[in-house]
């Protein structure tokens, strides 16, 4: 009985770590850069939120597509102005260092702005919670809601990137970007379209992890950011499956191993985990090797 | 013959001239009561910082790998060095020596787990080092946090729960006391001791990197096939080098240690932040540079204590300053902005014109100023 509550913990939080992974990437299969600033974005989706929700009242079905407006136009602001310029600087160190320096801009702005206080995030589901055997297993709404919209939000990229002329535009600039530019693909519009696409499910995901975990701070995204990066690693970075597989997995894993290894290792238990991953299978669950050009 | 020396000779007799005379300087300030105790204080931390700036830029400036766990390494050096120095506390030995001891531990201690983490990781690619390093130092700090040592007169005891659970006789002492860390080390740290490390890990960084082995070490970076396919063994040199680093940090923690009277591994001193601290010190001080490194280190540190910055403020002018550094000298735009409108072209004026081709052809080597 505990082992299923801790699995369906585990799904639940998984399926948050999946929609922030698929952001991070998608953002990585085509600029072939880590994304630090990520979780950061996840952080002022919350925080648009929770000023449109908590202290302006608007209804939840404008306040979740004006935050994700927001965190939209972040991303293509960070993109422009941080990511973009370096994207042909001699070192692949510099863009990591710079998106570094965007996480603690957006941290501590928020900082400045909120406070340090924590702000309770209410929730934004109003389910039901189904309490099966009696009340042993309680699955609250937040738990469907977020799994939910993750099937639906993987279903949705893999059908973008698959079946949509964008999506096969942003394949093309992920194989090739010079080839795909002679091609006639525009490859800063569609690296700038991933980056929206990506914000905007961070967003997304920021609001469904403050609606499940309510406690709202400028540091709330850093964390599940860095794990989400560790998911999609699992997975296969890069692959859109993978991200979703390896978000899934490493929530399991983490709730798993704080009921039953240590309650205070959790964050440990997952590093761990992407170590092992990194030494057994480099590429991922569902990695491409790439091979190496000379 | 000055002129006649190397001009890396030259370059490197500067920075540890110019260590030497800060020491002196400050010691002689000390002496006579010219400093506040805010800035005696923090002597030694400086040293700290810039130990860690000389070690992580070996990391990241050499070997061309972004490391975001060195302040990892440096929880463990201290951890260990601490540890050492309070299990052999009241066993007679010298002080002086114990210390040298304990620095020894944090140092092998150190090393060791940068071969361990350097082992799976260095073989891979890309920014996989960076999440791993990042990985490691969240997992030390957890460990740091949930562990529980005591000694008594049956041997050491060791727990991952409680002080309860060590099962102790009643002399039992607890060493290491969870969250709480480790308390009551001496201060046996000294702004003479940390200046000496320093200058050592300097020496040894500097010469590393105008050996044989450090031109194989920046000839993976600059382009690892080519340097694999000269016979180069990318693996041992990389190893080599993120040992180094890692063993330096902990010379760093060693130091630390034994400057704090409670050491405990929370987020703010050996966490994330601490890492990135780290790396702003390297950026700002140009990534390679290690005497930019160290004068960053010491800079950023004492001009927000001296001018009574907000505390909250700091971080944020870290960020914006860390991401101007890095798009004002890797973008290429800047790049050929500032070689415009460089000063030195400016002063050299008609030569400098008539050199331009050579001089750009020089200046593509962004490297050269290592």
């Amino acid at each position: 009985m505990r082992f299923l509550a801790s699995l369906i913990n585990g799904i639940s939080l998984g399926s948050v770590y999946a929609i922030i992974a698929l952001g991070y990437t998608m953002v990585y299969g085509i600029a072939k850069m880590l994304n630090f600033a990520h979780g950061d974005v996840i952080m002022v989706g919350a925080y648009a939120a929770f000023v449109m929700l908590n202290q302006i009242g608007l209804p939840v079905y404008v306040a979740i597509p004006v935050s994700m407006v927001v965190c939209t136009v972040l991303g293509l602001v960070i993109e422009r102005f941080a990511y973009r310029p370096l994207r042909k600087a001699a070192s692949p160190l510099a863009v990591l260092i710079t998106a570094i320096g965007v996480s603690y801009l957006l941290q501590n702005l928020a900082l400045l702005i909120f406070g340090a206080n924590t702000r309770s995030f209410s929730s934004v589901v109003h389910l039901k919670s189904l309490r099966l055997f009696d009340g042993g297993i309680i699955i609250t709404g937040e738990m469907i809601v977020n799994a939910v919209v993750c099937v639906a939000i993987m279903a949705g990229l893999t059908l973008f990137v698959n079946k949509t002329k964008q999506g096969q535009a942003m394949r093309a600039v992920s194989e090739d970007k010079g080839a795909a530019q002679l091609m006639g693909i525009n490859a800063n519009g569609t690296i700038a379209l991933t980056f929206a696409i990506g914000a905007a499910l961070a967003a997304v995901a920021g609001v469904l992890m403050c609606s499940s975990y309510p406690a709202l701070t400028p540091y709330t995204g850093a964390m599940p950011g860095i794990k989400a990066f560790v998911a999609a690693v699992f997975g296969g970075i890069g692959s859109i499956p993978g991200a979703f597989i390896g978000g899934i997995l490493l929530g399991v894993i983490e709730v798993l191993g704080k009921s039953y290894i240590s309650s205070q290792l959790g964050d440990a238990i997952v590093f761990s985990v992407l170590i092992i991953v990194l030494l057994v299978k480099p590429t991922g669950i569902l990695g491409k090797n790439i091979q190496e050009k000379v | 013959m000055w002129k006649k020396l190397n001009k890396n000779t030259r370059k490197n007799a500067v920075t540890y001239l110019m260590l030497i005379a800060a020491y002196l300087i400050m010691s002689v300030l000390q002496k006579g009561g010219h400093l506040s105790n805010l800035i005696s204080g923090m002597l030694v931390l400086l040293c700290v910082y810039a130990i860690m700036a000389v070690s992580l830029n070996l990391t990241v400036g050499v070997l061309g790998e972004l490391s975001l766990g060195h302040a990892g390494f440096m929880c463990v050096g201290a951890f260990s060095s601490a540890l050492f120095t309070q299990l052999t506390m009241n066993t007679g030995m010298n002080a002086g020596l114990r210390f040298f001891i304990a620095i020894l531990t944090g140092i092998v201690v150190a090393a060791v787990f940068g071969i361990l983490i350097g082992i799976p990781v260095l073989r891979l690619r890309g920014d996989y080092l960076a999440i791993v390093t990042l990985a490691f130092g969240e997992i030390i700090k957890n460990l740091c946090n949930v562990l529980f040592l005591g000694k008594d007169s049956n041997g050491i005891h060791v727990s991952m729960k409680d002080t309860m659970s060590l099962g102790m006789e009643a002399d039992g002492i607890v060493i290491i006391n969870g969250p709480q860390g480790i308390t009551r080390t001496p201060k046996q740290a000294t702004f003479f001791i940390g200046m000496l490390i320093l200058l050592i890990s300097l020496i040894i960084v500097l010469n590393l990197v105008h050996s044989r082995t450090g031109r194989a070490i920046m000839a993976i970076r600059d382009n690892r096939i080519a340097a694999e396919s000269v016979g180069i063994n990318v693996t041992k040199y990389k190893l080599l080098a993120f040992t180094v680093s890692a063993a330096i940090a902990g010379a760093a923690g060693a130091l630390y240690a034994h400057n704090t009277s409670s050491l405990m591994a929370t987020s703010a001193k050996f966490g994330y932040n601490m890492s990135i601290m780290f790396l702003v010190f390297v950026v700002l001080g140009g990534i390679g540079n290690m005497r930019g490194g160290v004068i960053a280190a010491v800079l950023l540190t004492v001009l927000p204590e001296v001018l009574r910055f907000a505390d909250d403020k700091r971080m944020l002018i870290y960020a914006v300053v860390l991401i101007l550094a890095m798009l004002w000298n890797w973008t290429p735009a800047a790049r050929t902005f500032r070689e415009k409108h460089s000063i030195r072209r400016m002063l050299a004026g008609r030569a400098g014109r008539q050199q331009k081709e050579s001089g750009e052809a020089a200046a593509t080597n962004k490297k050269e100023e290592m």
